[in-house]
């Protein structure tokens, strides 16, 4: 799920025109090497850096409890092998409403094992909520059976912690018509009344989406989404008179540059 | 160990006994065809454009072509090749399977060597001291990719051990419009972003029918354990497939006269492709790989790894033939014609299936995974193994005959031997109908592992153990010390490197000026490798005796280990590194040095 806009100038010189060799641990090893959490990798990055830029969803929800939305959810990446600075955002904005959630993450990202990132940073909310800025750290990768995994755990400025763990998997019907099933489910140790935010298991979100690649660059999609809030976090909806679930059908695009 | 100007010391009572044995060919001498030689070129290197099947694509030439022009010289001279870089980035010419002063190699950031600057000149200058097929390219960043290659002959100045009265070259490449930096970024963001011959759910529920759903699940659940996928045979497609710069509508075209004996050069001088390639109706016999003579080998067809060269000669007769080249994800093919006559044609094969890599691949049978991940394949192993197989492994002769993995017996205990298993069906071949309905019979076949070419049955594809060297080993002495080497991976991030390090990271392999060492070269990942030293060749240790095959570029398949001898007697600081372009650029490559003599004497 990344990809990459910038093409590096004079990169094949700073490949091949390496005239010095840094120092590096010694060849001998006996297992299977990690190729990217080695001594050696302190202190270096290589020669080659590069951007992408992977917008997940950009999609419009019909008829979500009667209003229509706006969704996106993208993540755009800088740097090497092993340490890269990630920019993450994802949010819901409803039609002749004043709803919206939003929320922005800033990271540093670095290989850790053959398949996953250990990300730290921050994350910073811009609905309509109360504001909030949080400490981020977790993990993202790619688990067993081609699993996108993303776990984070959030603490607040007010010293509230939760955790969000996200999961999506692309079946390929065909090498270009993708289904992708995909579940979001948040939860806090810390009861936040302002923010309608019960302890426990807040919301869970749960969708499908039918995507056809024209190129790598570009696919449309349809698709289902259903998102409910559950335990104490349902009932303050309630308590507010809005909505605790919320299907929609969803028509939006990928990109990956 | 001292330098010779005749590192191969074929005398030629000795080539005339060899060839003798091997009751193949005779020599004629005399009635060789000379090509125009000469001790001096110019080259210029510019940005431009190509036609490649009436498409213009972008390009780097050279003197306005791609590939650049051949260039013919007689061993024993010296070459002097002005170059001139029209380009605005600094270019390089490495002039592969040379034995050479290691200044004029052409590997910038190596021996002292910096490159040709933008807008600037190098005059390259070295001693002939072999014959053969060798070819010359950038070693600067991409340009490899796009078109920055040629071929370099070195006619022998004794006679050669075989008789042919023409002779032709054909550069095998891969080209592509894409920007081949933008390729090594896509790939760097998603490996899997050219494949688009993954299995699908409709593959799946094509397996659960022939297999049962147990069978075909297990299967997939194996691979998506490892998070590895089977049709992980090449990492960039998109690719036009060329012989001599020309595309299969173009369709290069050498001419013959019925009765010649026609000596083609095949140079793979791609930048990621690994081709089978065949002649049908045409069985060949292979006299040089890598540009140094073998003992004659009668074959239908051979792999050839990127980088390699293999000589073969021909007889036609007097019909068109169709010289084609699959590469092995079978993504197309490049097309040549040997024709007695410009615009005949001979039919163009259906491509044969593609291969699906299997638990072997991976290296299952040997030490190169780490034992505790392969205990967790046990299970799986034999449970879906029928899965891998397609089921349908009766009359397949790809196990057996499509598998020229190199290498001693550990790492191909069936591969094939020449004399043992000589083509009998061969003959049968040249009828037409019964080649055309084995043709269909095989194209319907699916293919069970990386090294199953399809090979029709009956007709006998190359394999490492079939090269012997027609001369003997200057240095016949047991390696001293062992050099493991691993070609490790990750696709998931697309990295490659050699002993768990990239390029960047890794401290330089030396070794003493005068070591025997066995190079082992273990390849713990599910695509295979053509790994390349520069400077000098090494031997494959097929034959226990004193003709070893000399290499410059080792195919290493998925999952298996070859071993190689060297002798170091090239003092220099040599690039190793895996030829497929993409791999070395991420780091699958290191810096064997050779000592000095007189720091180690
Ligand atoms: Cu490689």
């Amino acid at each position: 799920m990344r990809a990459t806009i910038v093409r590096g100038a004079g990169l094949g010189v700073l490949l091949f025109g390496m005239s010095s060799v840094p120092s590096a641990q010694g060849l001998a090893q006996q297992s299977q090497p990690d190729l990217v959490s080695g001594a050696s990798e302190m202190g270096h990055e290589g020669a080659l850096r590069w951007f992408n830029l992977t917008v997940d969803q950009l999609e419009y929800q019909f008829v979500r409890n009667g209003r229509d939305g706006l969704k996106w959810d993208f993540q755009a990446d800088y740097g090497g092998d092993i340490n890269r600075v990630v920019l993450r955002s994802e949010g819901t904005k409803l039609t002749g409403d004043s709803y919206e959630e939003a929320e922005v993450q800033l990271l540093y990202s670095r290989s850790v094992g053959d398949f996953y990132d250990a990300q730290g940073g921050i994350r910073y909310d811009l609905g309509n909520d109360p504001r909030r800025a949080y400490g981020v750290f977790g993990i993202q990768g790619l688990a067993p059976y081609f699993v996108e995994l993303e776990a984070l755990a959030f603490v607040s400025d007010e010293g509230e912690f939760s955790g969000r763990l996200e999961a999506e998997y692309d079946l390929l019907i065909t090498n270009r018509l993708i289904l992708q099933p995909n579940v979001e489910l948040n939860v806090a140790l810390n009861q936040v009344r302002e923010r309608e935010v019960g302890r426990g298991f807040n919301d869970i979100e749960t969708g499908l989406r039918l995507r056809y690649e024209f190129t790598r660059v570009f696919a449309p999609y349809i698709g289902v989404n259903y998102e409910r809030k559950l335990g104490d976090t349902a009932d303050f909806a309630d308590d507010e008179g809005e909505d605790k679930d919320a299907f929609s059908f969803v028509s939006g695009i990928r990109l990956v540059f | 160990m001292s330098k010779t100007s005749n590192p191969l010391g074929l005398s030629r009572r000795r080539a005339l006994q060899l060839s003798a044995a091997a009751g193949v060919v005779s020599v004629f001498p005399g009635r060789r065809v000379f090509a125009q030689a000469a001790s001096t070129y110019d080259l210029v290197i510019d940005r431009q454009s190509m036609m490649i099947d009436g498409h213009r694509s972008p390009a780097i030439t050279l003197n306005g072509s791609v590939p650049g022009p051949t260039l013919r010289f007689i061993e024993g001279g010296e070459a002097i090749v002005y170059v001139r870089n029209n380009l605005s980035e600094d270019a390089s010419i490495h002039w592969h399977g040379l034995l050479i002063d290691p200044a004029m190699d052409g590997v910038p950031g190596f021996n002292g060597y910096t490159g040709i600057p933008a807008g600037g000149t190098f005059t390259y200058r070295f001693d002939l001291r072999q014959a053969g097929t060798y070819w010359y390219h950038s070693h600067s960043g991409f340009q490899e990719q796009a078109g920055l290659y040629g071929s370099l002959v070195i006619e022998s100045n004794k006679r050669e051990p075989f008789r042919y009265d023409r002779d032709y070259v054909l550069v095998l490449s891969d080209h592509t419009d894409e920007d081949p930096s933008g390729i090594f970024q896509n790939l760097k963001t998603e490996d899997g972003y050219y494949n688009y011959r993954k299995q699908t759910l409709f593959d799946f529920f094509q397996d659960a029918r022939e297999q049962g759903f147990g069978a075909a699940w297990d299967d997939r659940m194996a691979w998506g354990s490892m998070r590895m996928d089977k049709t992980d045979l090449a990492d960039v497609t998109g690719y036009s497939f060329l012989v001599n710069g020309k595309g299969p509508k173009d369709n290069w075209t050498g001419l013959f006269t019925p009765g010649e004996r026609v000596r083609l050069r095949f140079i793979n001088a791609s930048a990621m492709s690994i081709f089978d390639v065949r002649i049908p109706d045409l069985p060949m016999t292979v006299v040089a790989a890598d540009g140094l003579n073998v003992r004659p080998v009668k074959i239908n067809e051979f792999r050839i790894g990127t980088a390699e060269t293999y000589d073969v000669i021909v007889l036609p007769e007097e019909r068109p033939y169709t010289i084609m080249s699959e590469p092995i994800d079978r993504t197309g093919y490049a097309r040549a014609t040997l024709a007695t006559a410009h615009g005949m044609e001979a039919p163009i094969p259906a491509l044969r299936p593609r291969t699906l890599l299997t638990m072997n691949d991976m290296g299952m049978a040997m030490g190169g995974m780490d034992h505790g991940s392969m205990a967790g394949m046990e299970g799986m192993d034999h449970g879906s193994m029928a899965g891998m197989d397609h089921s349908k492994m009766g009359g397949m002769s790809g196990m057996n005959h499509g598998a020229p993995v190199g290498g001693n017996t550990m790492s191909n205990p069936d591969a094939p031997d020449a004399v043992a298993n000589p083509p009998s069906e061969m003959t049968d071949s040249m009828g037409g109908m019964d080649r055309g309905a084995r043709e269909r019979a095989s194209a319907n076949q699916a293919a069970v592992g990386w090294a199953d070419a399809g090979t029709l049955p009956g007709e006998k594809a190359l394999a490492y153990a079939d090269l012997r060297s027609v001369t003997t080993n200057k240095d016949t002495r047991p390696p001293t010390k062992d050099i493991e080497i691993r070609l490790d991976g990750n696709m998931e991030r697309y990295i490659w490197a050699l002993n768990g390090e990239r390029y960047a990271y890794a401290e330089p392999i030396r070794v003493a000026y005068g070591d025997r060492v066995r190079l082992r070269l273990v390849n713990t990942t599910m695509m295979a490798h053509p790994m390349h030293l520069h400077g000098m060749f090494v031997e494959l240790e097929d034959d226990t005796g004193a003709n070893k095959a000399l290499k410059h570029t080792v195919l290493v398949p998925p999952g298996k280990e070859v071993s190689v001898l060297l002798t170091a007697d090239e003092p220099g600081e040599w690039p190793l590194h895996c030829h497929l372009l993409y791999h070395m650029a991420a780091g699958m490559m290191a810096r064997f040095i050779v000592e000095s003599k007189t720091a180690s004497l």
